[in-house]
């Protein structure tokens, strides 16, 4: 045929170009963690991406099944281990919404503080992974010194650095030795300097510009469509925000902004995540002065809670409570309810449903990565390879969350 | 905020009765009874009407209740960013029914279909790629129906004789140790031995 429909018959069998089909991860850096991704290219273009997931299930809801409430709890530690305490807090708003138990307010507050430092702990990891997934090295070293600090604040309050499983259904495990109450303040207070230098980094510079403004930009739709959360939705300019849309615990009475982005690119989300942690030292300043006006205690005593070691000495009861406790655990009433916590990546949800027995009948947990990388296919198609690396930083993926 | 849910749950029912079985509010939240048939087209409705506006789709999971004849219940979730309320949508089914999948209306159903396929093994018909997502390749069985043992079926290990990972059948050292404390005197139905003999 000479009509010029068919250009191919001149091309050599190098020239025939088909789609290129590349396995990214599961063991590459910018995977964070083990994802794997199947992604069809067209030279440098992405055209298709089909996310892997599971590498990382380990049956948490079965494990769950067969455990107690209280037994369950460490588990949440190990979700999204990158903010340990946020997990467990979703799980005992759910215990505590089935059972009725008012948490005492210094509690509360020790809840909302330890929940801000984990926001700040995920938000430095974040920011600067995703600044080195786009090419710059020191922006981790810088913040991962910081994160130590803040894990030792986790050690001190709890024992554990990452696994710290202090949430307690009824209040918190134990209480906070007044010191360490005031060295969190100090560190609230020279915490913005390390945040501006930071942000003199990466806000202004040229490369990390170019690497992430108008990349994976989100649409209102999309994030209906998609069932985005967190700053997924703030940095496409939605002020929607669980502790002011639907405040649990005691944050209705703490005074914080909502940061917004305007264009919903991967620039605007970093720029709402590094306010959000300026934000949330704010958090940590107020509830730091109302920890030291609210004294008392920091675990609702009663069926769901130990007693206190003085009680256990002298009373006989509290011994048998204490025993019962952690043998056989406490009940939950029948019943169904959801929970969801602001986490820093999202809604984090517990779907619990109870048959009145010491275990959880089922638990779903819900997490927001999980819906974030589904979009993984809608967002990067169409971008080049290199910002399939940017994409997956910005969504703030962890995969202790999404393979649960 | 209870009176709000009983408004909207009065207005649902309302203006779809053919699709609502039942409703209640427990524990502030909103529970809605679905026939299955008609999932589909109550969540295009909810997305699309100014009152509820769900235009977030939250979670979609399943309960095993296999005592019941109608054995599943598929629960899913909706939020609205605009009205700010949640609802749970609540289908039963049984173990051969297939449940109408609302990927056209929430393409973020996509993965969670999936999810409740691969822990259950319910179908939702319509669904455009239902694979298993989060088990292993080649997996058989669903974990999360209540007859599947929490030690699973199969182990791996790699073999150093022929230098690949290989499956086997589960072999324990000792039973798995279902620890039960619960209290003979409260709570548990306990037969201790020698009471079957009671009567």
């Amino acid at each position: 045929m000479m009509d010029g429909s068919n250009f191919d018959d001149a091309l050599t069998g190098e020239q025939k170009i088909r789609n290129f089909n590349i396995n990214f991860g599961p063991q590459h850096p910018a995977a964070h963690g083990v994802l794997r991704l199947v992604l069809e290219l067209d030279g440098e273009v992405v055209e298709r991406c089909d996310p892997h997931i599971g590498l990382l299930h380990r049956g948490t809801e079965k494990l769950m099944e067969s455990r107690t409430y209280l037994q369950n709890l460490p588990y949440f530690d190990r979700l999204d281990y990158v903010a340990p305490m946020n997990q467990e807090h979703a799980w005992c708003l759910a215990i505590e919404k089935l059972t009725g138990v008012e948490v005492p307010r210094r509690a509360s507050l020790i809840r909302v503080l330890y929940s801000e430092i984990g926001r700040v702990l995920n938000h430095l990891l974040n920011v600067t992974t995703q600044a080195l997934d786009v090419g710059a090295l020191t922006p981790p070293l810088w913040g991962f010194e910081e994160r130590e600090k803040l894990m030792i604040f986790y050690e001190r309050a709890c024992g554990a650095r990452l696994h710290a499983a202090y949430f307690r259904p009824g209040g918190v495990h134990q209480d906070l030795p007044d010191d360490l109450i005031d060295d969190i303040e100090q560190w609230a207070h020279e915490f913005p300097d390390l945040l501006s230098d930071i942000d003199g980094l990466l806000t202004e510079n040229r490369i990390f510009k170019q690497r992430n403004v108008d990349i994976g930009v989100v649409t209102e739709d999309d994030i209906q469509k998609y069932g985005f959360s967190g700053v997924m939705v703030r940095g496409s300019g939605l002020a929607w925000d669980l502790r002011r849309a639907q405040p649990y615990e005691c944050y209705d009475e703490f005074d914080f902004q909502i940061p917004v982005g305007k264009n919903g690119d991967c620039y605007d989300r970093y720029l709402c995540r590094m306010e959000e942690m300026r934000q949330s030292v704010s958090i940590i300043k107020q509830a730091i002065a109302k920890l030291r006006e609210a004294t008392g205690d920091v675990l609702a005593r009663g069926k769901i809670t130990p007693p206190s070691r003085t009680d256990m000495k002298t009373s006989m009861e509290s011994l048998i409570h204490h025993f019962k406790l952690y043998t056989e655990g406490f009940h939950v009433p029948e019943g169904e309810v959801y929970c969801a916590v602001e986490a820093p990546k999202g809604e984090f949800g517990v779907y619990l449903v109870a048959d009145g027995s010491n275990k959880p009948y089922r638990c779903k947990i819900r997490a927001p990565g999980f819906l974030h990388l589904q979009a993984m296919d809608h967002i990067s198609t169409g971008h080049q390879l290199a910002d399939v690396a940017a994409i997956i930083g910005t969504m703030d993926v962890v995969f202790g969350e999404i393979d649960r | 905020m209870t009176e709000a849910l009983n408004e909207l749950g009065t207005y649902i029912e309302a203006k779809r009765p053919d699709c609502v079985l039942g409703w209640d509010v427990t524990h502030g939240e909103l529970n809605v009874d679905v026939a299955p048939a008609n999932i589909a087209g109550l969540a295009e409705f909810l997305t699309t009407d100014s009152t509820t506006r769900f235009s977030t789709l939250v979670d979609i999971t399943g309960v095993d209740y296999p005592g019941r004849s109608k054995r599943f219940d598929v629960v899913y979730h909706f939020l609205s960013m605009y009205q700010n309320h949640r609802i749970r949508l609540r289908v039963s089914i049984r173990e051969d029914q297939m449940v109408p999948s609302i990927v056209d209306v929430h393409p973020s159903a996509n993965w969670f279909e999936r999810e409740v396929f691969d822990m259950f093994g319910i179908l939702f018909s319509g669904h455009p790629d239902l694979r298993r997502i989060l088990t292993d390749y080649g997996f058989r069985g669903h974990p999360l129906r209540k007859d599947f043992p929490t030690t699973g079926y199969t182990e791996v290990r790699y073999d150093e004789v022929e230098k690949r990972v290989v499956y086997e059948p589960v072999s324990l050292v000792q039973e798995y140790r279902q620890f039960d404390f619960m209290s003979p005197w409260e709570g548990a139905e306990y037969i201790l031995p020698g009471d079957e003999k009671k009567d």
